[in-house]
């Protein structure tokens, strides 16, 4: 069936548009602790400019971003701080961790500092370097950006880890132990007999 | 620094004809008292109404494992005086099991956070301190973490919060 489309029309589906939106307007939230707040700072300013890449409104109440970008180590009493600036922020979401500290606890491995922010809330894009250069920075939103117009979805499926893992498990679950004995299994059996044409 | 050593040894004869026992020593022009721990709380409020207006600071030494060294936590308080340009370092030290000491708070408000950091740092109680909250680390803390037998990677306290996942919103 042929579709007559004017010119200049392009079709596409709804999904794509969002994220086309999303991906080239995210909000940074700068929870900068440490010498990476500086390079954060430079990767803002005139010479790196993240306005190239449609990130370059970095607000101070997480209410209006939608990008963390944790950048610097993040001690103990400062956890709870971070966690609830991640709560407070609203869908769709997501989270860099920028340099090795905020990765994994950098050098300082002590009693009072988080060894990788990853142990508490979800990181998108780690981002190696002490601290990284601003290129560094800005090739992990250009790599939050592929991500995002990837895998994203109006609804935010993608953020239902737990119900996804829930499913492949269910699938997984349903095949059975047989699942790599090509001869032995049914679905995979059901596409030799049928297969998508 | 300048310190006005005549007053300041006038001063140090009065402390010891009225305490007796006390050690006193200088050291290129600083002077330092070393007190008993039950009589910390009268030397060090003898010296407030002696002139010393201005409590610099309390901190803590841990002489764990130290050479030479008999008694386990040894208090350092540094007096000043702002008429007059002299300092005093009183030392106390007190020993575990529940390491204790009378507070100064009534004798210096600027003692208050002071004792209140030493705490939470070392665990030496403050006997009539009127808030002894941890300071730095946070209160589900239970240890004391610059005490010398605590080791430098901690007792697992960092990993105790809960854990968001996307789920969580």
């Amino acid at each position: 069936m042929a579709l007559e489309l004017p010119e200049n029309v392009v079709v596409s589906r709804l999904d794509e548009l969002a994220n086309w939106c999303r991906k080239n307007s995210l909000w940074p939230m700068p929870f900068a602790t440490a010498c990476c707040g500086i390079e954060l700072m430079a990767t803002g300013a005139a010479k790196h400019d993240l306005a190239r890449f449609g990130a370059e409104v970095f607000r101070f109440s997480p209410r209006q971003c939608d990008l963390m970008i944790v950048a610097g180590r993040v001690a103990m009493k400062m956890l709870p701080v971070l966690q609830r600036i991640w709560l407070q922020m609203h869908e769709p979401k997501w989270c860099i961790s920028m340099g090795a500290c905020a990765s994994t606890g950098g050098v300082f491995d002590t009693y009072a500092v988080v060894q990788g922010i990853d142990r508490f809330i979800p990181v998108d894009m780690y981002v190696p370097g002490c601290p990284p250069r601003p290129e560094q920075l800005i090739q992990a939103i250009i790599d939050l950006q592929d991500k995002i117009q990837r895998e994203g979805t109006i609804t935010g499926r993608e953020f239902e880890t737990r119900e996804r893992q829930l499913r492949k498990r269910a699938l997984v679950e349903a095949v059975g132990p047989l699942s790599l004995d090509a001869a032995r299994n049914p679905v995979i059996q059901r596409e030799l007999r049928f297969p998508r044409s | 620094m300048t310190t006005d050593q005549s007053s300041t040894a006038d001063l140090l004869e009065t402390l010891v004809a009225r305490f007796p026992g006390l050690e006193t020593s200088a050291y290129r022009g600083q002077t330092r008292v070393v007190v008993g721990e039950p009589a910390s709380f009268e030397v060090l409020s003898f010296l407030a109404a002696a002139g010393f207006d201005l409590l610099v600071d309390v901190t803590c030494v841990d002489y764990l494992e130290y050479r030479g060294a008999t008694r386990r936590y040894g208090l350092v308080y540094l007096l000043a005086s702002t008429a007059t340009p002299r300092r005093l370092t009183v030392r106390v030290f007190v020993d575990d099991p529940e390491p204790a000491v009378r507070s100064v708070v009534g004798v210096w408000r600027s003692a208050d956070w002071l004792e209140r950091e030493v705490w939470d740092m070392f665990g030496i109680r403050f006997v009539g301190h009127p808030d002894l909250r941890r300071l730095m680390m946070p209160e589900q803390f239970t240890a004391h973490p610059l005490r010398k037998d605590y080791p430098l990677q901690g007792r697992g306290e960092r990993h105790n919060f809960p854990v968001l996942t996307r789920e969580d919103g």
